[in-house]
């Protein structure tokens, strides 16, 4: 197994922060549940999640390993309020600018969302705050532009449920959403 | 831009109970068929006015058009009445003549509400009386012509009636709600815009989606709901009519398109766009498509509402560091004005109907709250007590509030009266229920 350059680094990215808890992104399963009846109200997207293997035939072998690499290393989380980049997620956001630099192909959404304390518009706001912080902080890395898309969910999102801190810290956070 | 069809799908309801909400979804998940929200009024409310409402003579007790039952569930609903139990009534007259005042004295009931139904040639008519009980004064009576699918509606525009006679405030319940209702746990979760009467019955949906549906606002003619929708990954607003299920998709920009609030005269959407990666304010004219923008500051600028006169529009932005509420022209080309100083966070303002305050969300002593601003004075006075309060919308009357809250894990509404007197909560049995919004007063009573 030979692993390119590119992947190295993330891994070493993703060890230098192996003091914060690893975090699984949920498969993107929206595309899964057609709405009965009323297709044009359903969700429409039909993009692969990175988890579902599908686009692989695409892609070469190297980029495959990259892109399951990043699998466990894809959410930024913040604090109540801020829109700021933690110490200990910034080789998150590293690891996925390696990867997008070294395959130009690819390409991210950044999903921001909150915790759903306060309005719910202010909260897509804030969520898209987040989503522009870590746009910036690819782009500085050499991510191109055209590679990043973002949303923001605000609170309509959660990861969890629960009214209380720690449903709180993992509802605020920045998915990065590698589609190809 | 086309129109295109979406769902409307009409539900019914085996019955209905004086003073409680039913919402019947037409749950289309795999556990149940119809799962049904019921939500009952859990807080009683302390000075409300005893009051009589006998069985309407004429037709059965019982069933979804007894139209004493929903006159009272329509008073209770008020907060300022306190019907009587139905297994409390020493009589049942439906007759001036038939009435013995002593009798609702000693059950200290302050008025009396009594009335019939008979078949008539084009239908029904529906005959009431109000009185006083301490006097026997008449204080109202008054017949009405309907059918018996216009029963509801008939027993509710005879609850505005009543209302006005006793409180010198018009009527609100012959309008409807609309609001936001989530099933399902994360990350896989159902979002439906319904629309229920004001009383809960009658709930249809609007529209659903596996994607996020948010911010619905009632056009000011009652015939159209505007709201934002990420179906397709990404938000887009739709105005939608109620009554054909049309739909027009009116704003997909780049990035977020939020928030909808109608100009008075129902031609703009105010809205929140982030063409620079930061939201900021825009009018859009739905005729013409034309773009106007209001804000440009790199902070978050949204929730716009728009003042009576249309000339203003208040919004929330947190350009001085926390969220708070500002005033900007709604012409463009204006510095914006704060308003807001109090309580490090207030955010999502509503207009009243006198233009007269805003109703908004405050951050009280820790806990999310619901508070109205009064435009002239500037004083916040913050109307309920719960941790999580969020999207107060006023009845069109101005006399009463529905606002989120949150209930244990669940989302449900719940109503405060917009002078502070009291707050009533409502309880549900399925679901999330979110972001409720008062429809405008029907054309006959505008």
């Amino acid at each position: 197994m030979k692993w390119t350059h590119a992947v190295a680094f993330a891994l070493l990215a993703v060890g230098l922060a192996g003091c914060s808890k690893p975090k699984q992104v949920q498969p993107d399963t929206s595309a899964q549940a057609p709405v009965d009846g009323s297709a044009q109200t359903s969700g429409l997207g039909n993009e692969t999640g990175p988890s579902t293997g599908a686009s692989a035939g695409a892609m070469s072998a190297a980029q495959q390993q990259a892109l399951a690499a990043l699998q466990s290393r894809n959410i930024v989380f913040f604090e109540f309020d801020s829109s700021e980049i933690r110490a200990d997620y910034v080789s998150v956001v590293a690891a996925h600018a390696a990867y997008m630099t070294k395959f130009p192909t690819a390409r991210v959404r950044l999903e921001g969302h909150t915790d759903e304390r306060g309005s719910r518009e202010y909260n897509i706001g804030l969520g898209e705050r987040r989503a522009q912080t870590v746009r910036k902080a690819l782009m500085l890395q050499g991510v191109a532009e055209a590679q990043i898309t973002t949303v923001s969910y605000g609170e309509e999102r959660p990861a969890v449920e629960g009214s209380d801190e720690s449903a709180y810290a993992q509802n605020r956070r920045v998915e990065l959403v590698q589609v190809q | 831009m086309t129109f295109q069809r979406a769902q409307a799908r009409p539900t019914r309801l085996s019955h209905a109970r004086a003073l409680a909400w039913f919402f019947v979804l037409a749950g289309s998940l795999a556990t149940s068929a119809h799962a049904q929200l019921r939500l009952d009024i859990t807080q009683g409310v302390r000075d409300a006015v005893p009051i009589a409402v006998v069985p309407f003579g004429g037709q059965a007790e019982g069933g979804p058009n007894d139209v004493a039952a929903v006159i009272a569930g329509d008073l209770q609903l008020s907060g300022r009445f306190k019907p009587l139990e139905r297994r409390d009534l020493v009589a049942r007259p439906t007759r001036g003549e038939q009435v013995r005042f002593e009798d609702w004295r000693l059950l200290e009931s302050d008025f009396l509400v009594i009335g019939h139904v008979a078949p008539e040639a084009s239908g029904l008519a529906v005959e009431f009386e109000l009185f006083n009980v301490q006097t026997g004064q008449q204080l109202l009576t008054k017949r009405l012509v309907t059918s018996e699918r216009g029963l509801r509606a008939t027993a509710h525009r005879i609850a505005d009636l009543i209302f006005e006679r006793l409180t010198g405030i018009p009527g609100a319940f012959s309008t409807r709600i609309a609001y936001v209702a989530v099933d399902g746990r994360p990350p896989r979760q159902r979002y439906r815009l319904m629309v229920a009467d004001a009383d809960g019955y009658g709930p249809r949906i609007v529209t659903e989606s596996s994607e996020p549906i948010m911010s619905p606002a009632w056009s000011p003619d009652g015939q159209s709901l505007a709201y934002v929708s990420f179906e397709g990954k990404a938000s887009a607003i739709y105005v939608q009519r109620l009554a054909t299920g049309e739909r027009k998709r009116v704003s997909a920009r780049a990035g977020i398109n939020g928030a909808p609030a109608w100009s008075p005269d129902g031609r703009k959407l105010a809205l929140t766009l982030s063409r620079d990666g930061n939201l900021d304010l825009y009018v859009l004219d739905l005729a013409t498509q034309g773009l106007t923008r209001l804000t440009s500051d790199g902070a978050i600028d949204t929730e716009p509402e728009w003042s009576r006169d249309g000339a203003s529009i208040y919004f929330t932005s947190d350009r001085a560091g926390n969220a708070q509420v500002y005033r900007v022209g709604a012409g463009g080309g204006q510095e914006a004005q704060r308003l807001t100083f109090t309580n490090g966070y207030n955010a999502r303002p509503r207009m009243s109907p006198d233009g007269e305050s805003l109703a908004l969300v405050t951050l009280d002593r820790g806990a999310y709250r619901i508070a109205t601003y009064d435009l002239k004075t500037r004083n916040v006075h913050v109307l309920t007590d719960g941790r999580q309060d969020e999207a107060p919308s006023f009845a069109p009357n101005g006399a009463i509030l529905i606002y989120a809250t949150r209930a244990g894990a669940k989302g449900t509404l719940a109503m405060a009266s917009a002078d502070g007197r009291f707050q009533q909560r409502l309880s549900s049995d399925t679901g999330d229920v979110r972001e409720p919004v008062w429809s405008p007063f029907p054309p006959a009573q505008r």
